[in-house]
């Protein structure tokens, strides 16, 4: 029988249109609880693969004969050894070209909405890690708003819809994933923006994004307008995009809220997280649509794949959004927090500059979840 | 900790590490020592996990210069 590659990108079309699919994760047991491909119509079997050397005949039967299999590891190796074990004995399996750590490099664009003056804004999904960004597009100009390190990615889109980047922001120093953004800016000559609070550390040249900054993509105006909300980090920025969409960052997502310990700060910033979400949040027009740097779990996207709702929406349902008691928030988001993102102080190095570790390393701190929530 | 056989995998992706560290484990008597040195990280949580499973001992591992060595211990 055969053994075939499948693409991230076929993956991602199935976890979007939640198709069937049994996985053979052969990476060990505590990488697979840690993080794995995520679907809502996915099943299972995680036997790694230096337990199969021998032959795969034990494992057999817990393959369904009628299901599409995939077998997935960390780079791709072990699960073409597997794929070609399974396919020996007279199955026709897939391997996942590039294994987890293509996973976690794959990005999907979304158009998510349209802006009054014909331009659009499309969210860019990093399906396996939970990383949203964005690219706001207007009268060929656009700006590029929490941009991964797949900065190519970005380039040749704006590049396929014939717009040049202009501005480029993060809404906060990012501890889960290495930041494009001063790549993409130096590449294209645009403007990078960064809160000034969260850049006391950086080692390179950047615009500050003061509350109430505007700014204008295109000829016609598109305003970023410029929302301070700390309580992720200190510095942390959201943007109100042409009074319809609120760019949250990590203080505000779907089904949970940021978590305010990742630089080390979570008692102080316990008080400025709820002050955001409880008061400045709270004064917003309740129709904008909330367009979150994060999403944690598979249920939170959107029919579409995306990841939005209205802010309104989350005031209801959001159970971060709704502790009344000041001291039962205080314990959320401070006590018995989940772990902290792989590498996460390396990657916030990376993020001010003052490390340059190279793509293979940028890679393996990248590895995982990218867990900057509380729920 | 006198390693009686030393594997080198420098350079060699996984699966290869673990699949050479399993064949000259099997030619090793109980109670000797395997040293291991790799280029693969990887292999810092797979081969202590295989180890666990197969019943070895890992005695320990350090990083120099990007090459990771492992001391196993048959068991």
């Amino acid at each position: 029988m055969t053994v075939n590659s499948m693409t991230t990108q076929e993956i991602t079309k199935k976890v979007m249109n939640q198709e069937e699919l049994f996985i053979l994760d052969v990476r060990n047991e505590s990488d697979f609880h840690d993080w794995k491909i995520e679907g809502k119509n996915f099943d299972y079997l995680n036997v790694p693969y230096f337990d199969l050397l021998d032959g795969v005949e034990e494992i057999m039967d817990k393959i369904p004969a009628g299901k599409e299999v995939l077998v997935v590891c960390a780079k791709e190796g072990s699960s073409i050894m597997i794929a070609e074990m399974l396919s020996d004995e007279g199955r026709t399996v897939s391997y996942l070209k590039g294994g987890m750590k293509a996973w976690s490099e794959h990005l999907e664009p979304i158009k998510v909405g349209d802006l009054k003056d014909g331009g659009a804004i499309y969210q860019f999904v990093r399906i396996g890690k939970g990383c949203l960004s964005y690219m706001v597009v207007s009268n060929g100009e656009a700006a590029i708003i929490d941009s991964t390190r797949m900065t190519d990615v970005y380039l040749e889109f704006a590049k396929s819809i014939d717009v040049n980047v202009t501005h480029v922001f993060d809404t906060h120093l990012h501890a889960d994933h290495i930041s494009g953004g001063r790549v993409i800016a130096n590449k294209t000559n645009a403007t990078y923006w960064l809160p000034p609070k969260d850049a006391t550390e950086v080692i390179f040249d950047y615009k500050p994004l003061e509350s109430g900054s505007n700014v204008t993509i295109g000829n016609t105006t598109i305003n970023i307008h410029a929302l301070y909300s700390p309580g992720h980090t200190i510095g942390s920025t959201s943007f109100v995009v042409d009074e319809k969409f609120l760019l949250s960052g990590d203080i505000l997502f779907i089904d949970s809220i940021g978590r305010p310990d990742l630089a080390g700060m979570a008692e102080d910033w316990v008080k400025d997280l709820r002050e955001s979400l409880y008061e400045r949040y709270k004064d917003l027009s309740m129709d904008l649509i909330v367009l979150p740097a994060h999403f944690m779990i598979i249920d939170e996207l959107n029919e579409d794949g995306s990841v939005s709702e209205k802010l309104g929406t989350l005031f209801e349902r959001n159970h971060g959004l709704n502790i009344e008691d000041e001291n039962e928030f205080r314990k959320l988001v401070s006590e018995n927090l989940p772990p902290q993102p792989n590498a996460y102080q390396e990657i916030r190095q990376t993020n001010m500059g003052i490390i340059t570790p190279d793509d293979e390393k940028q890679r393996e701190m990248e590895i995982g979840p990218n867990r900057c929530a509380v729920r | 900790m006198d390693a009686i056989k030393i594997l080198d995998a420098k350079g060699l992706a996984c699966p290869m590490p673990i699949v050479k560290t399993k064949k000259a484990m099997n030619e090793l008597e109980v109670g000797q020592v395997l040293e291991i040195h790799t280029t693969d990280k990887g292999a810092i949580n797979d081969l202590t996990a295989w180890s666990k499973a197969g019943g070895h001992e890992l005695l320990k591992h350090e990083e120099q210069n990007d090459v990771l060595m492992f001391w196993i211990k048959k068991g």
